[in-house]
């Protein structure tokens, strides 16, 4: 039993992991109907940023002028890519995206060099035993995955905060339904749009931090992003807690699946086994498990 | 001016001068010149593709003209977005319907609100105890945009969900919300059965008659045309060949050509 549970805290953790980076996709998709293909690049963007700084300045130095980087990039993608592009097709928004990315994996590797550079901002890292008295022998858990875990909660609190409990939100959902009619009340629609890609670049920030402190940083974060595809497919689209619960129903899952019924396939099904899940949620509630039922498919 | 109905026309609102607009090659509006005045319904007609609907994207913003000036309440520009647009308090709704479908009737009208909403949207973000108060205001302002428009049983209902008719009415709810002093409407009517009509055209004199609001209305029906409007200007391939009350334009010899058709 107690070994059940530690394959389900490993999963846990990296469900948080996948949250993170799916948290930054909703956010844009909710503010502007556009899945963003690049946020894979801008966490590796920002996580590039913050390792490289840090052998310049110290840590919360480095960190502010990561965030600051990341407003600048926010700016620059609303002046050069959005700006040009109001009232398109959510597609062709996408389409653009795709640039985005490959520009910024591009644009972050020749700026902050390829290597794999190694993240320490202090996460604590150590294994310890919970949970003794209730399981013979106890649970073993990282401190660096309850780390994750409070990160990621304090993260969605404050989103929730922000989104919820100001009337952004109502912009917010305006912009994604319709640029004309937003800007015909007057909505600021460059602003909103600043706002936004600035959050989601910030919300990468976090995510680097996390992933870089586990793996290192190195070009393979950019792929996590594929990871987060299977978690929005059940969270919904639209929803920051569905991204969080749908991250750690993919990550348990995977990890379960991996060790009990790996087996059966002669193992390696990890890799696959939350795509799996998503197909077959896809059939049954396409919207997802919070998301709105006014969806549209990428 | 004229009274009618204890409104007074007063002073011109709005003045477009020689506004000429192309889209690479195509004309859409040639020097085009008239004038709204204060309190009044004035009514843009002429067959489909004359520019109509051209001519409101520009007084809104959403077109920049190459040409000619626009002067709002005295202030002429060249080239208005329609933020500046809307700020300065002119509204609009669309031919084809352009609500946030995934919004209720009710979260619609309030995004007519958010002009009206002191902060802007940072200051909102990052400071929500007195906004709390302010939200109560502005929903209670909606809710008499609601009453004004009977469609308080639709409050909760997902726009996408609700018929024609009725997401034309909830469009004119968000356009009245920012409380505009000059209204556009774009085909107000099209699609519509004779009953919504004429609510239509009730909620329109309505408007009018209570809040004092001047209204721009492009519109095919020329019964309704010529029922409602103080004044008509007609346009025809871009350019303008009438202009003056619905009894003038109605015997003018260049309108009935326009619409009838006539061999050059």
């Amino acid at each position: 039993m107690g070994f059940f549970f530690e394959v389900l805290f490993g999963g846990f953790l990296a469900g948080v992991l996948y949250a993170l980076v799916a948290l930054g996709f909703v956010l844009i998709f909710k503010a502007s109907g556009v899945f963003n293909f690049a946020q894979g690049a801008m966490v590796l963007f920002a996580a590039l940023s913050l390792v490289r700084l840090m052998e310049w300045m110290p840590i919360p130095l480095a960190l502010l002028a990561s965030v600051a980087i990341m407003i600048v990039f926010a700016l620059a993608v609303e002046r050069l890519v959005l700006r040009p592009l109001v009232n398109q097709e959510g597609i062709i928004l996408f389409m653009a995206t795709i640039g985005v990315s490959y520009f910024l994996d591009g644009f972050a590797q020749t700026v902050w060099g390829s290597e794999i550079y190694k993240l320490d901002i202090g996460l604590p890292n150590e294994p310890v035993m919970i949970l003794e008295s209730v399981f013979d022998g106890g649970v073993l858990v990282n401190t660096f995955d309850l780390a994750a875990a409070a990160i990621a909660g304090v993260l969605v609190l404050v989103l929730a905060i922000f989104f919820q409990k100001t009337r952004i939100g109502r912009a917010l959902r305006a912009v994604a339904d319709d640029h004309q009619a937003a800007q015909s009340v007057g909505i600021p629609l460059r602003d909103i749009w600043v706002i936004v890609w600035s959050t989601s670049g910030i919300v990468a920030l976090v995510a680097g931090i996390v992933w870089g402190s586990a793996l290192g940083v190195q070009f393979s974060i950019a792929l996590v992003a594929l990871k987060a595809l299977p978690v929005l497919i059940l969270g919904g689209f639209t929803s920051v807690p569905g991204a969080i619960i749908g991250g750690l129903i993919i990550g348990a899952g995977e990890k379960l699946a991996e060790v009990f019924i790996g087996p059966c396939f002669g193992g390696g099904i990890e890799t696959w086994f939350g795509y799996v899940l998503a197909l077959l949620f896809l059939l049954v509630r396409p919207q997802g498990l919070f998301g709105e039922r006014i969806i549209e498919r990428v | 001016m004229t009274d009618s109905g204890g409104r007074k026309i007063g002073d011109v609102l709005l003045k477009v001068d020689n506004i000429s607009l192309a889209f690479g090659g195509v004309r859409a509006l040639n020097d085009v010149s008239f004038d709204i005045r204060a309190h009044e319904i004035r009514a843009i007609i002429g067959p489909n593709g004359a520019g109509k609907s051209s001519m409101l994207n520009v007084i809104n913003g959403f077109y920049h003209p190459q040409k000619g000036t626009i002067t709002f309440r005295d202030i002429a520009r060249t080239d208005i977005g329609p933020y500046d647009a809307a700020s300065r308090g002119i509204a609009r709704t669309f031919q084809n319907i352009a609500l946030f479908r995934g919004m209720s009737t009710l979260d619609n009208i309030m995004t007519g609100r958010l002009l009206k909403m002191k902060r802007n949207l940072l200051w909102q973000a990052l400071y929500w105890g007195p906004a709390k108060a302010e939200e109560m205001e502005h929903r209670a302002a909606a809710e008499r945009i609601i009453d004004f428009l009977e469609i308080q049983a639709i409050r909760k209902v997902p726009v996408g969900r609700l018929p024609y008719g009725l997401q034309k009415r909830v469009e004119l709810g968000r356009a009245l919300a920012s409380e505009p002093d000059l209204l556009l409407l774009d085909e107000p009517m099209a699609g519509m059965n004779v009953e919504e009509k004429e609510d239509m055209c009730r909620f329109i004199l309505d408007v009018n008659d209570e809040f004092g609001t001047t209204i721009a209305l492009i519109e095919h029906d020329m019964g309704v045309v010529m029922d409602i409007s103080d004044r008509v200007v007609v346009l025809d391939y871009g350019k303008k060949i009438a202009d003056g009350t619905p009894d003038e334009v109605r015997g003018d010899q260049a309108v009935i050509d326009a619409y009838l058709g006539v061999s050059h």
